[in-house]
């Protein structure tokens, strides 16, 4: 039984957030979060509209705090500052910002504080009940292909992280807003023109970046598991033809754990886990330069029976 | 124990308030009765655990729950929380033993002299029980100054290499340290701190290194050797007070309270030998402030007869009453909510202290106006 940050109103959400803060819960994570940040509390309200809210009367997976930094002078850009838990693990960033900042940052703290996950780098998204994992490989449209086919018919567990509770091959969603870089903005908005994007941020260290809302229906399923049965690596190359090959497993298996977030930390029940993990599902490489056609190759693939 | 700490009634009722003391009194009765953890509920169970966490404690909480199969107990969300920091202390704790591991190797046939492993590795190799969830960062290895440069040229021949310095740094660490700059596998990440004294070579306090290695044990079926059971802890109280930066670091006197309390019960003659060692070592002011704040904030049990010894090593009471007031403030994590501005102060007079112990006034001037015109061309 919750209610989410929607029903909360937009003032009453604002109200909350600048002052004695807020929880919210993003699948098996949770996190209290206090943002005393201009042009921060709108979009945020925007893109976890639809995640429950959590009173302060339980264990948070951390306490965020977003803090405009006094300035000296007036030249100087005006900065974010991070702090979890009291701490700021990185410098200050410029207060514009402050969207991706609060992204960037949750996404470090839940790296470094859930080591006894098995943490996958890659995108999650399922259908039919059935699981479907694009490993990162960077500058390779994993976020692009994932925001394109949550919004047609795949539901999201995650664009970031490949969850797992060690020793099962279940993929735990905890989905969070897709964070498109650069040209993929443009690509998205004419390819899924009814995707809600929070606003364009120019100059971060990743050039431009918006993040898309996550579909309500994969907040709403975010208690539900998907069992791995397809892992596709992804590969966009200007104006090649579409290509998906079966990928022998040995490789998958060294590419899943070179790329995972924490497979050294989990040690053998990491090993014992992505085993299983690619000897159940079907290994496929995928090259693309067409969004329209690799989302149909996906469709495709879950039409079939799926193992090979 | 002077009171009836781990009293669930007492733990709720100093959380009404949450502020820096209840937190302290919070931190303590978890460090004696860590099973009190599994009834809490709610936003006191949170704070607890972002009050351990702060304190790098939450591996040793997880691991005695654990110990006493109580994790089981807990909901997702704490379980998740407690479970991971385990993974993360056992994980470090591997790479750590792996380095002492390829340090062996490196070191055969160039180097079979006295190889003391120091404080985290040195309580992984004896298996004491401060070494229990215990997060550690660096291997830290001691040797003759003789012996420093052949081990060094060792490791670097196999591969280690220092991170880059300035030359102002290097020449800090090769002329005034007791350390040389650290030396990394490009393979792997876990540092190697190799050690040629336990305290700066510039510091009042001169420990000989010569005494702690002839006192030094080895380790059965290992390359490496510990520190006496005294001179450990002799060495602990040196980090609390004597290591410079001072910043929620109970752990350091975590540290000296499980030692005193493992040995006092395992090492026949343990307190016999505590001070005359201390003052032989030349480190009866550090072990004096040990004993003291252990004793005081962690109700460690030391001997009457010690206590009064090391009263002799106290200093001037005007300093000492300063410093009761200083240390337990910087010893015990800030409130992650509300930090306050005394205790920023109270730990930034003991950083200056740390540095004015350990070096002359003239060089540490020097130091000092070198690293603030560093701060300063960094900041933006």
């Amino acid at each position: 039984v919750s209610t989410t940050t929607r029903s909360l109103g937009s003032a009453e959400f604002r109200h909350r957030l600048e002052g004695q803060g807020l929880g919210i819960r993003i699948g098996p994570f949770s996190v209290w979060l206090q943002a005393r940040v201009q042009d921060l509390a709108a979009p945020l309200f925007d893109l976890y509209g639809d995640y429950p809210w959590l009173d302060a009367d339980q264990v948070f997976s951390a306490h965020v705090l977003m803090e405009q930094v006094p300035r000296w002078g007036r030249r100087t850009t005006r900065r974010v500052r991070f702090t979890v838990d009291g701490r700021a693990p990185h410098e200050d960033l410029p207060v514009g910002q402050a969207l991706a900042v609060f992204e960037w940052g949750l996404n470090l703290v839940l790296t470094m504080r859930f080591l006894r996950y098995l943490m996958l780098h890659a995108a999650v998204v399922e259908r039919n009940g059935r699981g479907l994992l694009l490993p990162a490989w960077p500058g390779h449209g994993k976020t692009t292909l994932c925001a394109a086919l949550v919004h047609r018919g795949w539901r999201l567990l995650s664009d970031e992280f490949g969850l797992l509770e060690p020793g099962t091959v279940d993929l735990i969603p905890a989905p969070r807003p897709m964070p498109l870089k650069n040209q993929s903005i443009d690509v998205i908005r004419s390819f899924v023109p009814d995707a809600m994007l929070g606003p364009a941020i120019p100059n971060t260290r990743k050039g431009t970046v918006a993040h898309v809302r996550v579909p309500a229906e994969s907040v709403r399923r975010m208690g539900e598991t998907a069992p791995a049965t397809w892992i596709v690596f992804p590969r966009w190359v200007a104006g090649a033809a579409l290509s998906l090959e079966p990928m022998p497993k040995a490789p998958a298996f060294v590419q899943l754990t070179g790329n995972a977030f924490n497979y050294e930390s989990r040690g053998e029940a990491a090993f014992t886990t992505v085993r299983d993990l690619v000897a159940r599902s079907s290994c496929w490489r995928l090259q693309y330069s067409r969004l329209d056609e690799a989302v149909e190759a996906f469709d495709r693939m879950a039409e079939g029976a799926g193992h090979d | 124990m002077t009171e009836p700490v781990g009293s669930l009634d007492a733990v709720r009722k100093t959380f009404a308030s949450q502020s820096t003391l209840a937190s302290r009194q919070l931190l303590v009765s978890l460090l004696r009765a860590p099973q009190h953890l599994v009834d809490l509920r709610g936003r006191d169970l949170d704070f607890a655990l972002r009050i351990a966490r702060r304190a790098r404690l939450l591996g040793r909480l997880a691991w005695s729950l654990r110990e006493r199969d109580l994790l089981g107990h807990l909901d997702r969300q704490a379980r998740d929380q407690l479970e991971s920091a385990l993974v993360a202390v056992e994980a470090r704790t591997r790479l750590a033993t792996w380095e002492l591991d390829r340090v062996d190797w490196a070191l055969r046939g160039r180097y079979d002299g006295p190889l003391i492993a120091l404080k985290g590795s040195a309580y992984v190799l004896a298996g004491l029980p401060n070494s229990r969830g215990r997060p550690f960062a660096d291997v830290d290895l001691l040797v003759r100054d003789s012996a420093l440069a052949s081990v060094e040229t060792a490791l670097r021949e196999r591969g280690w290499r220092p991170h880059e310095l300035t030359a102002y740094d290097e020449n800090y660490y090769r002329a005034w340290a007791h350390e040389i700059p650290a030396l990394v596998h490009p393979e792997r990440e876990v540092e190697v701190d190799l050690h040629r004294a336990i305290l700066m070579r510039t510091a009042r306090l001169r420990p000989s290194t010569e005494l702690l290695v002839a006192a030094s044990r080895r380790i059965p079926e290992s390359r490496f050797s510990v520190l006496a059971p005294v001179d450990m802890v002799l060495h602990a109280t040196v980090h609390l007070l004597y290591g410079g930066e001072m910043d929620d670091e109970l752990r350091e006197l975590v540290d000296i309270d499980e030692l005193l309390r493992h040995f006092a019960g395992h090492e026949p003659g343990f307190w016999q030998q505590f001070w005359p060692r201390a003052v032989e070592l030349d480190l009866a002011r550090p072990a004096f402030y040990g004993l003291r704040y252990a004793a005081r904030l962690l109700q460690t049990p030391v001997p009457d007869s010690v206590l009064q010894q090391s009263r002799t090593a106290a200093p001037p009471a005007p300093v000492l009453a300063l410093m009761d007031a200083l240390v337990p403030a910087a010893l015990f994590p800030q409130h992650p909510d509300m930090p306050r501005r005394s205790i920023q102060a109270a730990r930034l007079l003991l950083y200056m202290r740390s540095h004015w112990v350990r070096m002359p006034p003239v060089m540490l001037a020097k130091h000092l106006a070198y690293k603030a015109c560093l701060r300063r061309k960094q900041s933006p």
